[in-house]
């Protein structure tokens, strides 16, 4: 597949004014608003474009597995440092870029957004367009590569982007200490004071993982001024980061609440596991929304059954505006992902 | 220097009396200015060669002044120039002839210090380094760390998205603020991102920090804090080879370090700053490179063995490592004082802010080197190694009518030669009103007038900071370096000049 038959596809669809549901390999299909309109697989738009381990940039076309993409990166020593889930082999690297989803490491390496640098961009009018570039620093022109991470698809057919990498840890260790949720959040924001090279943590059940990355000297450093137990958890940070832990099964809503890291645990009546040094926290349960609201948070319906409306927190009415006016900019149609992201967009 | 900024509007121009009656209602006392004598420090940003005073310069100092100021000029049609500290290096805070010149610079209190979360919630006007101090009895601080620390404030590094000479390990501007409020051009109060991370909705923080105040005026900024490294050590190496010292450069990264900085200096820039802070610098180096490591003792100890052994293998003639706080703070001395150091042995100086792939640096280098000789003007450069962002000093006499024109060739050359190769021509610098013909030759007509769409979004009566960073495409056909695509002209209905 080539760009072109892309672009053909949407200004075709505009001109019908027919809604295209953009979709990559489908992994995130569960994600957001319920996706509507004729479907448009980005899957045929495939392939590393350029990847020097030196620039610390990869470029990559939409439709690259996530997973092919990061078994060349790790070839090379190095990784996409927000950790981005994939829930599913047949993840791609258009749909992590369109979903905006950092895993485990979010807290001490940054999100997604923080590591796009540029993107190629089909807008609703099938317009080929490109902002950013595949250099670390970049500061002409509005930062668009950055709005369009997390934007599901709604401004425009990421059609390739281009990442900062970095090196892979050189050493990586596990802990493992037995607390209180309360005590657990006090520990977490105590430690992210503090120059220490903690690149995840995780709490569930009176269990506090905290995972350790970087030189071998200061890991150990480390590792002895936090204690616990050192454990063997390369597969619990990948059932997190993968929700295959056993907290993320079974038929309740799942809720992401995010919230300032040090707001103490939220009270909610279900089962919950906090990430991000306490930043993130799931939720199983109903009253999600209120609990975030009153923590000066906000709060996504994840996961669910049945149909999916209200997915994301509302916004003030003046932001919302602009969404709006931002969305006709890009695809004045209203075609591309209409409603995945909010019913006004 | 030449420069087109939009038509004046005659109408406003007339109405000056009332408008400015208007303004000190809102305004009172000393906070409106409009006798051209005291406007004169206003006429022009850290890019002195532009200059033009304001119809009006307004010194709110409440939000509420902020925003009634914002209201009024809206509903009247009147244009708003944003300035904080004025030390853009793009023109970013050129005034207009027929503009109302908005000033921060009383918005400079700390309003939050919260260690707890670790972020620091500031009014625009506050310097960057300020913060830094405020935090630093508890360990911790701010990591962008511009040049021009001392001086800059907040606001203006939102504005710019300014980065430092730790970008590589510690990010931009934008991957260290949390949050923003402040007003559109209507003086409707906004919000951008929160302290909770991912806020809801399209990432409006990212579009707005470096939006050179033409989206919103800022009047409160939340940055996060990160804890002071306990330890941080510098290796200076010398090479004989400007080209070996970039491949030096490639070396560290490809043995899977990320330095703290890594900043590279050519021998004009050691000799000319060497006289003036004394930094310690080898004066026989064809070019220098600083490499930064920061951790736990043990962690920087180890770093710093394996950057000298890359740096020695790269070729490097001499090496020496800091041996306290002290001498590493005089090593960096000489980097930070790069640009008053031009000023010294230059009666002016233009500072480029091109940023490359970093393989390409010797090819940029050595055109540099082709330029100094075509334009008969001298060119020190001092390098973000590690992000590829250039910082070449062309050296001119502004005084020169011939030298200032020469000195805008030249620039315009090495910045088109950046995007050539693969860059940008402003890595952390802006637009302004200083590279806008250059945008033209970054950009395509589609993608100009789509960041012209994302103006209209937020500022649909184009008042807030007009004519700066994103240029109309008549004046890219005017410019004539309009980037052409498949040999066909874009827009072939616009007249060419």
């Amino acid at each position: 597949m080539n760009l072109e038959a892309l672009q053909e596809r949407i200004r075709e669809a505009a001109a019908r004014k027919a809604p295209l549901r953009l979709r990559g390999g489908g992994s995130k299909d569960f994600y957001g608003n319920e996706p509507r309109g004729e479907l448009l697989d980005t899957r045929g738009y495939a392939g590393i474009v350029s990847y020097e381990p030196t620039e610390l940039v990869v470029t990559a076309r939409c439709g690259t597995l996530l997973a092919e993409l990061e078994r060349i990166l790790g070839q090379n020593g190095q990784c996409l440092p927000f950790e981005p889930p994939h829930f599913g082999p047949e993840a791609t690297l258009g749909g992590c870029v369109a979903t905006g989803l950092s895993g485990p490491r979010r807290a001490s390496a940054g999100a997604l957004r923080d590591f796009v640098l540029g993107v190629k961009l089909v807008d609703g009018r099938g317009r080929e367009l490109a902002f950013g570039g595949q250099v670390m620093k970049n500061v002409a022109g509005y930062d668009v590569a950055r709005l369009v991470a997390g934007s599901l698809g709604t401004l425009g057919l990421i059609a390739e982007v281009s990442l900062k990498v970095l090196p892979s840890p050189a050493c990586e260790l596990s802990l493992e200490l037995e607390v209180s949720e309360a005590a657990a959040l006090e520990r977490m924001n105590l430690w992210a004071g503090q120059p220490l090279p903690i690149s995840a943590t995780a709490w569930h059940a009176s269990r506090l993982c905290v995972r350790l990355s970087g030189a071998e000297p200061a890991v150990r450093a480390a590792a002895a001024k936090i204690g616990g137990t050192r454990v063997e958890a390369g597969q619990f940070w990948e059932g997190v980061r993968e929700h295959r832990h056993a907290f993320f099964d079974g038929p309740q809503p799942l809720w992401r609440v995010a919230v300032p890291s040090v707001c103490p645990p939220l009270g909610a009546s279900g089962d919950s596991l906090i990430e991000w040094g306490g930043a993130l926290r799931w939720l199983r349960g109903a009253e999600a929304r209120a609990l975030a609201a009153k923590a000066d948070g906000h709060a996504t319906l994840f996961r669910s059954q049945g149909k999916r409306e209200s997915v994301f927190a509302a916004l003030d009415p003046l932001v919302m505006t602009l969404h709006r006016r931002l969305k006709a900019a890009f695809d004045p149609a209203g075609i591309l992902n209409p409603g995945r992201l909010y019913a006004e967009l | 220097m030449t420069i087109m900024m939009p038509a004046s509007d005659q109408a406003v121009l007339a109405r000056r009396e009332t408008i400015v009656a208007a303004l000190r209602a809102i305004v009172p006392g000393e906070g409106v200015i409009d006798n051209a004598a005291e406007m004169v420090p206003y006429e022009s940003d850290g890019l002195m060669a532009y200059r033009q005073p304001p119809m009006v310069v307004v010194l709110p100092d409440s939000t509420k002044q902020v925003s009634q100021v914002l209201k009024y000029c809206f509903e009247q049609g009147i244009k708003v120039v944003p300035r904080g500290a004025g030390t853009s290096l793009s023109g970013g805070a050129l005034p207009l002839a027929d503009g109302v010149l908005l000033g921060l610079g009383k918005f400079k209190h700390i309003r939050e210090i919260d260690f707890d979360n670790r972020v620091v919630v500031a009014e625009p006007g506050v310097t960057n380094l300020a913060i830094s101090q405020a935090v630093a009895h508890a360990g911790y601080y701010y990591a962008p760390d511009p040049s021009s620390q001392i001086a800059c404030s907040i606001g203006g590094n939102v504005a710019e998205n300014s980065g430092g000479v730790h970008c590589l390990k510690y990010g931009l501007t934008v991957h260290n603020v949390l949050r923003l409020r402040g007003f559109t051009a209507s003086g409707e109060a906004v919000e951008l991102g929160s302290q909770a991370p991912d806020a809801p909705g399209y990432d409006l923080l990212a579009l707005a920090i470096g939006s050179e105040g033409m989206l919103v005026v800022v009047t409160e900024v939340t940055v996060k804090l990160l804890p002071k490294p306990q330890c941080a050590k510098v290796v200076m190496a010398s090479f004989d080879d400007v080209e070996k010292a970039g491949q030096a450069v490639a070396d560290v990264i490809a043995a899977g370090i990320i330095p703290a900085g890594l900043e590279m200096m050519d021998r004009p820039a050691t000799h000319a700053v060497e006289q003036f802070v004394g930094a310690g610098y080898d004066l026989d180096a064809a070019a220098i490179l600083l490499c930064e490591s920061d951790g736990t003792p043990e962690e920087v100890e180890d770093e710093i063995g394996r950057m000298r052994a890359v740096l020695a293998r790269a070729g490097a003639t001499r090496m020496s490592v800091s041996r306290d706080e002290a001498e590493r703070l005089r090593f960096w001395s000489g980097r930070k004082a790069a640009f008053p150091a031009a000023g010294r042995i230059s009666p002016d100086y233009y500072c480029m802010d091109g940023t490359i792939p970093r393989k390409r640096l010797g090819e940029v280098l050595k055109f540099i080197g082709a330029m100094e000789k075509k334009y008969g003007l001298r060119c020190p450069n001092v390098f973000h190694a590690g992000d590829g962002n250039l910082h070449p000093l062309i050296l001119f006499d502004a005084n020169d009518a011939d030298q200032l024109h020469r000195t805008e060739l030249f620039a315009a050359e090495v910045l088109e030669k950046c995007v050539e190769v693969g860059g940008t021509i402003t890595g952390e610098h802006g637009v302004g009103v200083e590279k806008i013909n250059q945008m033209c030759v970054q950009f395509r007509p589609d993608e100009l007038e789509l960041f012209l769409a994302v103006k209209r979004a937020f500022d649909p009566a184009m008042l807030l900071n007009p004519g700066k960073a994103v240029p109309t495409l008549a004046r890219c056909a005017e410019y004539g370096r309009m980037r052409v695509r498949g040999g066909r002209l874009p827009h072939p209905e616009l007249p060419r000049f």
